[in-house]
């Protein structure tokens, strides 16, 4: 009952938050408008990070690299190609999906903290030749000038924040809808399953390495698709859009909201981002003292995350884990041996 | 006759230690097999071996008449060997219903299998029933991590099952269990289809003598002794070992 009156409590929420999003180019100016859809994207990116953080048990810090990999192919598509929204978009997370593939030998064998060294290691290195790739890149500068972007085949160009924003963000829905179904079927099971026992998983016969390297794909198809809206909202891309400290916000983001949920991924990729970039105007070199409190506050009391605080809230008779009782000793069996 | 489980000549050393040194053991469709022996006398490594968790230095294994000695857990596994772990090993954050079909999912039968989400309801066909011979259909929907220790314990037995073996390995499954659940776990061994053959780790003689037909006593890594629970109760050779392996 408790349950069923939270989990409407929460659909409620989350309703309320989407209209809010739709109506919000409407009620908030132009500059605001531009953050917002930059912030949907990394919230995408955020949403990938908690798949294979949360969901997956893969913490990650490199998931600018496929973020990057995506809005770079975006950019050259829709410079050079099709200013097509769905090509690009296709071409982002194909793009995106392409470089975790080509990282799955590195990533899915290992386990923890080694993880987040080879991640964080493969963003640097992407962010490097992205600096040094002048002829396709424009390294350091990166690329601008890119022609906006039309949804479908007929349509006209995106002209306006508004109408960007409401692109980006029916992409955004349509991608976490993607991404709540999948979590929903088989794969989703295996993957949860094998956050909490991986030894369990296999001794059940599964391949965990195939179920973990369709994970890391499926993470780097939607940081590519990700990649394609920051593109479409800023129309300029450059390295330095996919440093480590965008790494460490999204990582920062997704432990904020709760790193086993999707939701919980959005808000808190979406309120570390609004943080650093609201608070930029408000508190001019403040922003990483606020964002350091905020996580700090987060870990102490909310250990679970934003999405998850409810689970500080079970009653006592339902302990979250019961203790395996001591094994029993061999002394007993002389006795028996003996009867 | 050959075996469904045929292992031949198995060492496995640990630096000087030899915890099992030139084991040979033969488990046939539909046996209860028994492993008992002191502390230390390599029951568990030999589980091991036979699962797939620790690969032996020397030796081979054969399951159903081909070699598995260079296969992992997971293929093992979906080949019909099944263990079930000294503490039980299930996933805390999932149900209990999804637990038994994640353990099902890897040799689900089903005809539309190649239907988006048709296994998966084939898994789920299966749990239902499988829970309620545990009789944990009240807690179907519970999360595991929140089911009492005996819970668990019938758990993992309902995921072994649901993976269809036709080996279970039980190492020590009556351990931290109270008396009444011990009886519980006693009916639901005894009532497991003939179909599935069991090889029993276990220190509780009562119980090695209540579910097997057939005992292997270990000690110091070698067979000691192979016979019925009849010919090992009187045997004073084994009588020996287990009064020297306590002392």
């Amino acid at each position: 009952m408790r349950d069923e009156v939270i989990r409407r409590a929460r659909g409620g929420v989350a309703a309320l938050v989407l209209v809010g999003l739709v109506v919000a180019p409407w009620v908030v100016d132009e500059y605001t408008t531009a953050i917002l859809a930059r912030t949907l994207a990394l919230a995408l990116v955020g949403v990938s990070v908690a798949l294979l953080t949360g969901v997956a048990g893969m913490p990650t810090l490199g998931q600018t690299a496929p973020y990057a990999a995506g809005a770079y192919a975006c950019a050259v598509v829709g410079s050079r190609i099709s200013d097509v929204g769905v090509v690009q978009l296709v071409v982002a997370a194909g793009a995106g999906a392409l470089l975790a593939a080509l990282t799955v030998p590195l990533v899915v064998h290992a386990r923890g903290v080694i993880v987040l060294m080879i991640t964080l290691a493969i963003g640097e290195l992407v962010v490097i030749i992205l600096g040094r790739w002048r002829s396709v890149t424009g390294g350091t500068d990166g690329l601008a000038g890119i022609p906006a972007v039309r949804p479908f085949w007929g349509l006209p160009p995106l002209a306006s924040d508004q109408a960007r924003y409401l692109y980006a963000l029916v992409v955004v829905a349509t991608l976490v809808g993607a991404v709540l179904v999948l979590l929903r079927t088989r794969a989703g099971l295996v993957l949860r399953a094998g956050r909490d026992d991986e030894a369990r998983l296999r001794a059940s016969g599964h391949r965990v390495a195939l179920h973990l390297t369709g994970a890391h794909i499926a993470a780097g198809a939607i940081a590519g698709a990700a990649g394609s809206l920051l593109v479409v909202a800023q129309q300029y891309i450059s390295p330095a859009d996919f440093g480590f400290d965008t790494s460490a916000l999204l990582l920062l983001g997704v432990v904020i909201g709760g790193t086993a949920s999707v939701g919980g991924a959005l808000v808190g990729a979406a309120l570390v981002i609004a943080v650093r970039d609201w608070l930029f105007g408000v508190l001019p070199g403040h922003a990483p003292l606020v964002l350091g409190a905020l996580f700090v506050a987060t870990v102490y009391l909310l250990p679970t995350g934003v999405n998850r605080a409810r689970g500080r809230l079970r009653p006592p008779s339902a302990p979250a884990h019961q203790p395996d009782p001591p094994v029993a000793q061999d002394q007993a069996t002389v006795a028996e041996l003996h009867r | 006759m050959t075996g469904l489980l045929e292992a031949q000549d198995v060492r496995v050393r640990y630096g000087s230690l030899a915890a099992l040194d030139g084991v040979d053991l033969c488990i046939h469709d539909g046996q209860r097999h028994a492993l008992i022996g002191p502390n230390g006398a390599g029951k568990t490594t030999l589980l091991n071996v036979l699962g797939g968790s620790t690969k032996p230095q020397r030796g081979t294994v054969r399951f159903d008449g081909r070699d598995v000695g260079r296969l992992g857990p997971a293929a093992r596994a979906r080949r019909g060997i099944n263990r079930i772990h000294q503490r039980p090993a299930v996933f805390p954050t999932l149900t209990a219903t999804e637990n038994v079909v994640v353990a099902a999912l890897p040799r689900v039968i089903s005809r539309r299998g190649w239907w988006p989400g048709g296994r998966r309801r084939a898994a789920q066909h299966q749990a239902g029933p499988l829970l309620d011979q545990m009789g944990l259909t009240a807690v179907a929907a519970e999360p595991a991590g929140h089911l009492a220790h005996g819970q668990r314990r019938q758990l993992e037995i309902a995921m072994a099952l649901a993976g269809r073996p036709r080996l279970l390995l039980l190492d020590e499954p009556a351990a931290g269990l109270s008396a009444i659940e011990v009886g519980r776990l006693v009916e639901l061994l005894q009532a497991l289809p003939r179909a599935v053959a069991v090889l029993l780790v276990e220190h509780r003689l009562d119980l090695v003598y209540a579910l097997s037909d057939t005992v292997t006593v270990l000690r110091d890594g070698r067979t000691l002794a192979a016979g019925t629970p009849d010919e090992i109760r009187t045997s004073p050779l084994v009588r020996q070992a287990y009064a020297e392996g306590v002392a």
